[in-house]
């Protein structure tokens, strides 16, 4: 077994050891509710990189998966209960699932007809047209509030009746490393590997014979398949589905945790799945101004480093192992310094227009101890200085991290250990 | 015939202000293959601005200033934002537009507030144009078909007779032709985006107060947007006219017609006694799915759209 495999082995381990004894650390009923969030998040955003990541087609409706999958699971959850029948929940999300494959089925054949940005316009409209008819069918999706049910039906497996927030836990961590499973060995198979072919060049797919429409419209099926899991699994957890689980919305904030986690590799949408959960409660706790923040991290991240969060602690692990990361810290440390300047300043602006806003009487506030009044001069003078001067030293600064970067890739490539 | 001709006018006007959302989207999407997730935001964007506008300087001014405003906003993202991201390809172009319409919500929420503003038709435009039997057609809404059929006119003479207007269509079917002549192509982009930028802000001028001005607005006019340019056809202006008028009509007969599945079989002598959901759905209901059911059939029939050269 060579180390590198090893160390990856060791990784995993690590992260479903982290899983499984995660709750046992933070076992206040808000953390577990938060670490629920994060493993359905988990599935529904590798259910979304199935898409971008592998077969190079951007979604913009993939919460209608997630979506009718939740309906479904809710729906037969209710039934199942009405009927008294002796049946545990703990499969539900598959049907769920399989909800969602059917509904693929139906909408993959008119969405991947053709790919590129056209996919991205139809899955928006395919998107926009389900939850839009949410409303015209309130028998199947209960119109404005959407359905309930009780997930407790009395018929525990071996006692397990998901009556407490740590039973549904482990739940939901139990089918998300199934699925994390699932989704890897899905691009080990032939049918993955032209997947990644279909995104890279479909010309020479079709030359090989094979048909780009159909591969793409089987991953389209399959990824809907997850997204419906990850939408049962909601549906058991909150035990309500509304019309808000098909938004387009919802298939934003996918977009948005994948991306920023990163669509390159398989662990990018779990990163950022874990992360954009953790900071959306986090920031959203601090300030109202959350989704601006979060809108603006995704801009950097698409125009700087599109490879997301995993790429870039790729790039620096290889960096570290080679032993040159002594090279680059120098340069990040200056660097930081106006990094920091110029992020202060955008949130000292961003929070005092929130605070002189319709919504806020009083425009004071503080921001690192620093009083700011949003209505004195004085503070938006002091908040573009820091954005000014933050943005010209970090020119500079990037100009001596890229050169710095340029001397490490040099010294690898002399090692002979460059990527 | 008076709900039919009435509805017609209405559904015109709508279509029109919809085909100057869509003609400027069509055109940068022919000429850069960028799909702009944030044209409608621009729509909104000057909505919201005519509205500040309109407060300090009055509704005339803002008329041309508004667009002029949203115009400029427009050139400089495609210079500093898009022309960045285009060096990661086309997903990333895709994903920086989606990203900007997300903070262009923020933006609004953040300068206007949550609630809807009150942004008025000025009263040198308020009352009534004609009456067609008892039905009164305001003044308004003949400004609203003078102002963008003055403006397509005007468009589409600059595109047909200026040199500029005859590189850009040239620039449309070989952009690398066009450079190698000697033309800055680049620039011709920041300009053709600039210039679909001030018309959807001009269209959101004239249809927010008609309408309703509210961070919402953007979300809600988007994917009907997108809708016209897959059914007009991708890249085909004409297409998109004809589809924005389609879509504008349809859904305005719509929303008038309190009809349901079990009218419309009586009307051919089928009697039905179902009560299921679907059959009692009346054509009310139908009206905010009908673009996208269009769509749907229009991708499953006609893939490449009403008038789409390509597929």
């Amino acid at each position: 077994m060579s180390s590198a495999r090893r160390r990856r082995l060791l990784t995993w381990a690590g992260y479903l050891l982290a899983i499984a004894i995660a709750p046992l650390v933070l076992n206040q009923s808000f953390a577990l509710a938060l670490l629920s969030r994060i493993g359905i998040m988990t599935i529904f955003a590798l259910s979304w990189n199935l898409l971008l990541g592998q077969t190079g087609l951007l979604s913009f409706g993939h919460a209608v998966y997630y979506g009718l999958g939740s309906f479904a699971t809710l729906h037969l959850l209710n039934a199942l209960a009405a009927r008294g029948l002796p049946v545990s929940i703990t499969l539900l999300p598959l049907c769920g699932g399989l909800a969602a494959l059917l509904f693929g089925l139906v909408f993959g054949s008119i969405t991947t007809r053709r790919a590129g940005t056209t996919f991205a316009m139809i899955s928006l409209g395919i998107g926009e047209m389900v939850s839009a008819s949410s409303l015209m069918f309130p028998a199947f999706f209960g119109g404005e509030g959407g359905i309930t049910g009780n997930r407790v039906t009395g018929r525990g497996l071996f006692g397990i009746d998901y009556g407490t927030p740590l039973q549904m836990y482990y739940l939901i961590a139990a089918w998300a490393v199934l699925c994390m499973l699932l989704t890897y060995g899905l691009s080990q198979t032939p049918l993955g590997r032209l997947a990644n072919a279909v995104r890279d060049n479909p010309e020479r797919v079709e030359f090989i014979g094979c048909d780009p429409h159909s591969i793409r419209y089987r991953m389209v099926v399959l990824a809907g398949f997850f997204a419906g899991v990850a939408g049962g699994l909601s549906a058991l957890q909150y035990e309500i589905a509304t019309a808000e689980a098909l938004s387009d919305h919802l298939s934003g904030i996918v977009i948005l945790m994948a991306f920023v986690g990163g669509i390159g590799t398989f662990a990018g949408p779990l990163i950022g799945a874990a992360l954009v959960t953790v900071l959306q409660v986090a920031v959203a706790s601090v300030t109202p101004a959350w989704p601006f923040y979060f809108g603006l991290v995704f801009l950097v991240i698409v125009l700087y480093a599109p490879g997301g969060i995993a790429s870039i602690l790729l790039q620096h692990q290889a960096v570290w192992r080679a032993g040159f990361l002594r090279r680059l810290l120098p340069a990040y440390l200056i660097a930081a310094l106006p990094a920091a300047a110029l992020v202060l300043g955008v949130v000292a602006v961003v929070e005092m227009a929130y605070a002189r806003g319709p919504e806020r009487g009083d425009a004071r506030l503080h921001l690192l101890f620093v009083p700011l009044d949003g209505k004195s001069a004085t503070s938006w003078l002091l908040a573009a200085a820091a954005i000014a001067a933050g943005f010209l030293l970090l020119r500079l600064a990037s100009r001596r991290v890229a050169e710095r970067w340029e001397s490490v890739h040099a010294g690898m490539a002399a090692a002979g250990s460059a990527p | 015939m008076e709900f039919t001709l009435i509805s017609l006018l209405n559904g015109v006007t709508y279509g029109l202000l919809l085909f100057m959302l869509c003609g400027g989207l069509t055109l940068i999407f022919s000429m850069m293959g960028i799909l702009n997730f944030a044209h409608a935001s621009f729509y909104m964007l000057g909505a919201y601005l005519a509205y500040q506008l309109s407060l300090w300087l009055g509704f005339w001014p803002a008329l041309f200033l508004a667009p002029l405003l949203v115009g400029t906003a427009g050139a400089l993202i495609e210079r500093y934002g898009i022309r960045t991201a285009h060096r990661h390809g086309h997903v990333a172009e895709l994903l920086f537009t989606f990203g900007l319409s997300f903070l262009a919500v923020e933006v609004v929420q953040l300068l206007w507030g949550k609630a809807v503003v009150d942004y008025r038709v000025p009263p040198s435009l308020e009352g009534t144009l004609f009456t067609l039997y008892s039905t009164s057609f305001p003044v308004y809404k003949g400004f609203m078909m003078l102002v963008s059929v003055g403006m397509l006119a005007l468009l589409a003479a600059l595109l047909r007779y200026t040199r500029a207007g005859l590189i850009i269509q040239a620039a449309l079917s070989r952009p690398d032709m066009v450079q190698a002549l000697g033309h800055d192509v680049p620039r011709l982009f920041t300009l053709v985006f600039g210039g679909g930028a001030a018309l959807a802000g001009l269209a959101g001028v004239i249809g927010g107060n008609a309408f309703v001005t509210e961070p919402g607005m953007a979300a809600a006019v988007g994917p009907i947007v997108f809708v016209v340019v897959v059914v007009g056809g991708l890249g085909s202006l004409a297409g998109a006219f004809v589809a924005s008028l389609l879509i504008g009509i349809l859904q305005t007969f719509l929303v008038g017609w309190d009809y349901s599945l079990i009218d419309l079989l009586r009307l051919f002598g089928v009697q039905l006694h179902s009560t299921s959901a679907l059959t009692r759905l009346s054509l009310t209901q139908l009206a905010p799915v009908m673009p996208y059911l269009l769509m749907v059939g229009i991708l499953v029939f006609r893939p490449r759209g009403l008038m789409g050269a390509r597929e």
